[in-house]
């Protein structure tokens, strides 16, 4: 077989293999560093950090679903200042190319986070999550609200100044997501993240009440998969130039070239590594035998391939 | 910060023997040169259900007893109740079958340095991994006391073999079908009093965990226990099994159940705001 480049690009930011962890299922990469070298992945997307340590929501937080599970996690973490402190110095050691996730209650939250983050060297790219689903008020998901998306990214663009690539993350649960996409790209992002969990809900038939001490949590795992395929697919269709970092339920080689061929310029892997802490190995293993098999030579060639013109068949 | 996990490796274990006893099942897997490295108190996350399974998550399993390199290398056992899908399908898997476990997985049970006198207490199937304690206690040279509990007498788990490494085994039942009828947690106090423990080692429903620790609060003895969390990897990149935990400073945090334990000491537990928001 003739040799492929694997390689991918999100902004300006450059990573040798489309395969990434997700915000929120890798923490800050020691746990998996056990399992495989950091460096043998695309890059570590970090658990979304806010401004201050923060300790999340009640347990339950955990409920396993249908090829799937619900979290309501509620972004525990450390804070920034020791994640700046402790874990990208970690992440450094280890030759990983990380992508930073930050989470905001405020549009001044985010570029506070924005702030902290322009002076640290070693960045290859900033994920703004702007929708988490586990906070206490549903209006705070800016990435539900056209205006408030546009906001945060707008503020985040400022105050980070042109160099470091944004990737804002968005919710599937909205009526449409081309037009929150379109607005956050006009704002300043780069790339886009697509998809965040999906709300969902499971009653306890012991208490017969909700099982999760938050009662709602983001579904997540293979169950949403079409979801956010579909997700991926709208959003490359209408912003064709804007790269997409596509997760959702992706557990196989196959799984992540539906995504590519969906648009995505590269894939997040979260619930899978819950199952498989060498998930991500086997699932970038197989994507690239894949790609090889379909007869591609680069990895970019791949990317959004189902919506080429019939008579390219 | 040390390395997590650092003895874990993820591997395809033959099931060498899987037999049922009483409530339920006694599974020993061949994991080779790992057995070197498991220790009471670790567990094992188990990949359940198939390559076709809808079941997406690990199931985790504390490792009760370890036997090192025999003439196929060496085993651990799981005492696994068959409760919910995932257990069923582990109990169901015959001898030779081929399962992905990755092990072992969290902080141990801490061994004194000198040979005091230790209580193990167990409730239901969390009694399995004490077993395996009172073997390593016991050749330490510690005196070894253990009580078991449980509701009704088939969900004791005490196996002939297991009782070699203690000097008195005391059953409670709470109908009173086995053992004397009570608590498990009732004669502890009055032990306590009278014997010279330093150490009380406890594994089984949080409920218990809290009631011997309000029991050895009242005193100087150290209580490490094994706490219970529902959890989604087992490997610390879920953040779902957390528990409010006190530092040595006094300051309360959300700490993993996987790897800040599952052993963890009791008197900085925070079990009255277990569930609930810091």
């Amino acid at each position: 077989m003739s040799e492929l480049d694997f390689s991918t690009t999100l902004g300006n930011a450059w990573f040798p293999s489309p395969i990434f962890t997700a915000s929120g299922c890798a923490s800050s990469g020691r746990e998996l560093a056990q399992f495989f070298p950091l460096s043998d992945i695309g890059g570590v997307v970090t658990k979304s950090v806010m401004s201050k340590a923060r300790s999340g929501r009640p347990t339950p937080r955990m409920a396993e679903t249908p090829s799937g599970m619900l979290n309501s996690i509620g972004l525990q973490g450390p804070g920034i200042d020791a994640f700046i402190e402790k874990d990208i110095p970690y992440l450094i050691s280890q030759k990983a190319r990380i992508v930073v996730s930050i989470a905001g209650e405020t549009v001044e939250e985010y570029s506070t986070l924005a702030r902290k983050l322009r002076s640290v060297a070693g960045i290859s790219a900033v994920e703004v999550n702007i929708s988490c689903p586990n906070v206490e008020n549903r209006g705070l998901v800016f990435a539900c609200d056209p205006e408030a998306s546009r906001r945060v990214i707008d503020g985040v663009r400022r105050t980070l100044g042109g160099e470091l690539p944004i990737i804002a993350k968005l919710s599937p649960d909205v009526t449409d997501l081309v037009s929150i996409a379109t607005g956050v790209v006009d704002a300043g992002a780069d790339a886009l993240a697509l998809i965040n969990t999906v709300l969902g809900m499971v009653i306890n038939l012991d208490t017969m009440r909700p099982h999760l001490g938050g009662k709602t949590g983001g579904l997540s795992g293979p169950a949403i998969k079409p979801i956010a395929v579909r997700a991926v697919y709208q959003v490359h269709a209408a912003l064709p130039k804007t790269p997409i970092l596509g997760m959702g339920g992706i557990s196989s080689g196959r799984d992540a070239l539906e995504m590519i061929a969906a648009g995505a310029s590269g894939v997040s892997i979260g619930t899978a590594s819950f199952g498989n802490p060498t998930a991500l190995i086997t699932i970038q293993n197989e994507l690239k035998e894949l790609l090889q098999v379909k007869g591609f030579t680069s990895f970019r060639d791949a990317v959004g391939f189902a919506h080429r013109d019939e008579e390219g068949d | 910060m040390t390395q997590i996990n650092k003895s874990a490796a993820q591997l395809n274990a033959m099931i060498v023997s899987n037999k049922r006893v009483g409530q339920y099942h006694q599974i020993i897997f061949n994991v080779g040169d790992n057995a070197d490295k498991c220790k009471p108190g670790n567990f094992v996350a188990i990949n359940v259900g198939g390559d076709t399974s809808r079941m997406v998550l690990r199931r985790a399993f504390a490792i009760s007893r370890v036997t090192k390199s025999q003439s196929f290398g060496g085993t651990i056992e799981l005492i696994v109740a068959p409760h919910g899908q995932g257990s069923k399908w582990l109990c169901a898997q015959e001898e030779g079958a081929i399962i992905d476990v990755v092990t072992p997985l969290g902080t141990a049970f801490g061994i004194p340095t000198e040979p005091v006198q230790v209580l193990l207490v167990g409730g239901g199937y969390g009694s399995a991994p004490l077993f395996g304690l009172a073997e390593v206690l016991n050749a330490r040279g510690c005196r070894v006391d253990m009580l078991l509990g449980a509701s009704t007498a088939n969900k004791i788990y005490a196996p002939m073999e297991g009782k070699r490494s203690v000097n008195s085994l005391r059953i409670y039942t709470e109908d009173g079908s086995m053992g004397q009828k009570g608590r498990v947690t009732d004669p502890i106090p009055a032990l306590l009093n009278d014997l010279d423990i330093a150490v009380v080692y406890s594994c089984g429903p949080m409920a218990m965990l809290a009631a011997i620790n309000e029991i050895t609060m009242q005193s100087e003895v150290i209580h490490q226990c094994a706490v219970e969390e529902s959890m989604a990897c087992g490997i610390g990149i879920c953040m779902t099994c957390v528990l409010p935990v006190a530092n040595s400073q006094g300051e309360i945090s959300m700490l993993r159940s996987c790897i800040d334990g599952p052993v963890m000491d009791g008197a900085l537990v925070q079990w009255d705001k277990v569930g609930h928001v810091l």
